[in-house]
């Protein structure tokens, strides 16, 4: 489980502060996945950076487990944007990178030559990033989050480059190996229809400074052919509404 | 196709070489420009007997200085690259020293290091380890962010990061830096064996000129620059070998 209590994030550029993130107060439960949505600017990337260990900066208290964030101590798996792949290793080491680097574990074992085909690159894994399309990039990103078995998986608009086709393609193929897996996910997103398909909770922000303005109970999300279902086009109503009020 | 493009660029730069010489020794007929067949020749002739001591000299000079350059240099780059303040101590000191003529430091060198093996090396190790410092600084400045932060929420320790970003994101730019260095390397090298030694290219090429043996002059002129060029070569394989992800 992720708490997060009176969050508060402030960037100083010379003189000047800014508030990122306002008083955030959350609480996710284990093995749920909660989708984060808000206009640009409003401080859900820097809610990432908190969880992820990377921004340290910031007052209040957020454990994982009861547990402060250490991302040495815990297991978690960031997906970015631009996919965050290592250009000079190929598919394979960058699939390896996580477990190399957590169990010092060089090679890929059953688990993860499953999750290989799941996401269908088992032929790609002696290429560079570079020749790979964004669509397979990010296949190889999000087979290096679930290879590494996260306690806690991070994701910042990760299908957002791809067209969409691909990334309709991949939100399926993401739930279903999450289905499996139920690794508790923090997803952040700007499309309103993929912040209905993928979270179980939608929560959603205020432009800056960031502040949360509703955390949305979402009927939709296990039901299947969902984008054909008249509850969808409520619940996209209802989304807008609370986005268009903050 | 663009490795065999400059194959052909060299081959053909070659044979342009050797056609003007031999037009200039037909058209001249003075002993100070022997024709290309006779100096081929007499490398044929002298290299196992005279040459091949000289030539392991220089080479290994050659050799130890970027060795040594690579070894001081790299490190030096890397920390002035990842840690600010190494690189505001440093950098000014680099700068202020990069644009010296090393090749004017010689007497000092030598008044300081004796005439011997010592200063030699140094005088290289002078010449090329600035353009290698000031080449994996910028690379590891160079590295994104995100590739950072990857491995920041992985939990990766400071080798882990050097391991898998740094070193293999600079390396070849780090031979870049060498290769191109080399030429000047050769030059100093040259210059340097023409004092306080009996070994060496540059004491052989002296030597037989001042014994007015034009043929062994050429000879030595010949194998220095085959020395230089070959060198070249095998770091621009290197180099293409290591970049083969970009």
């Amino acid at each position: 489980m992720i708490e997060i209590k009176d969050l508060v994030v402030k960037y100083r550029h010379k003189e000047q502060e800014t508030v990122a993130l306002d008083r955030i107060n959350l609480r996710i439960a284990a093995g749920d996945i909660y989708t984060f949505i808000g206009p640009s600017g409003c401080g859900k990337s820097t809610l990432l950076y908190v969880l992820s260990g990377i921004l340290k900066e910031y007052t209040g208290k957020v454990t994982i487990d009861g547990h402060g964030i250490d991302p040495k101590t815990q297991r978690i798996g960031l997906i970015l944007q631009n996919y965050g792949l290592l250009p000079w290793q190929n598919v394979y080491h960058n699939i390896t990178l996580g477990i190399r680097i957590k169990n010092g574990q060089q090679v890929l074992d059953d688990y993860g030559q499953y999750i290989l085909e799941q996401l269908g690159i088992e032929s790609l894994l002696h290429r560079y990033p570079k020749e790979l399309s964004g669509g397979q990039q990010q296949r190889v990103a999000i087979a290096r989050a679930f290879i590494l078995q996260p306690d806690l998986l991070l994701m910042d608009e990760p299908f957002s480059a791809l067209d969409a086709i691909n990334r309709e393609e991949l939100q399926d193929l993401f739930l279903r190996i999450w289905r499996e897996n139920n690794v508790t996910t923090a997803f952040i997103t700007h499309s309103v229809d993929e912040a209905l398909y993928l979270g179980s909770k939608i929560v959603v922000f205020s432009a800056a400074p960031g502040r949360i303005l509703e955390v949305v109970d979402n009927p939709c999300f296990r039901l299947d052919n969902l984008r054909f279902r008249d509850e969808y086009y409520d619940m996209c109503m209802q989304l807008r509404k609370i986005l268009d009020k903050g | 196709m663009l490795a065999s493009n400059k194959w052909q660029g060299a081959l053909y730069s070659l044979v342009l070489v050797i056609i003007i010489w031999q037009v200039l020794s037909c058209l001249l007929k003075i002993p100070i420009i022997p024709s290309p067949a006779t100096v081929f020749i007499n490398i044929v002739d002298i290299f196992s007997s005279k040459v091949q001591i000289h030539l392991l000299y220089s080479l290994g000079r050659i050799l130890g200085g970027i060795a040594l350059s690579i070894f001081i240099g790299v490190p030096l780059g890397f920390l002035m690259g990842y840690f600010d303040k190494v690189d505001k101590l440093l950098s000014p000191l680099v700068y202020f020293t990069y644009p010296v003529p090393k090749i004017a430091l010689l007497p000092i060198i030598m008044l300081l290091f004796g005439l011997g093996e010592a200063s030699k090396l140094i005088m290289i190790v002078l010449i090329v380890i600035f353009q290698i410092i000031i080449t994996s600084r910028d690379a590891v400045k160079g590295i994104p962010p995100e590739i950072f932060r990857s491995l920041q929420s992985l939990g990766a320790n400071r080798l882990q990061v050097f391991k898998e970003v740094i070193i293999p994101a600079s390396m070849a730019d780090v031979l870049t830096a060498t290769r191109l260095a080399l030429g000047t390397a050769v030059s100093i090298l040259f210059f340097t064996e023409t004092f306080g030694t009996q070994y060496g290219m540059g004491y052989f090429i002296m030597d037989a000129w001042m014994r007015v043996n034009y043929l062994d002059m050429y000879a030595g002129i010949v194998i220095l620059s085959l020395m230089g060029f070959l060198l070249f070569t095998i770091i621009d394989l290197q180099e293409r070998r290591i970049s083969s992800w970009r």
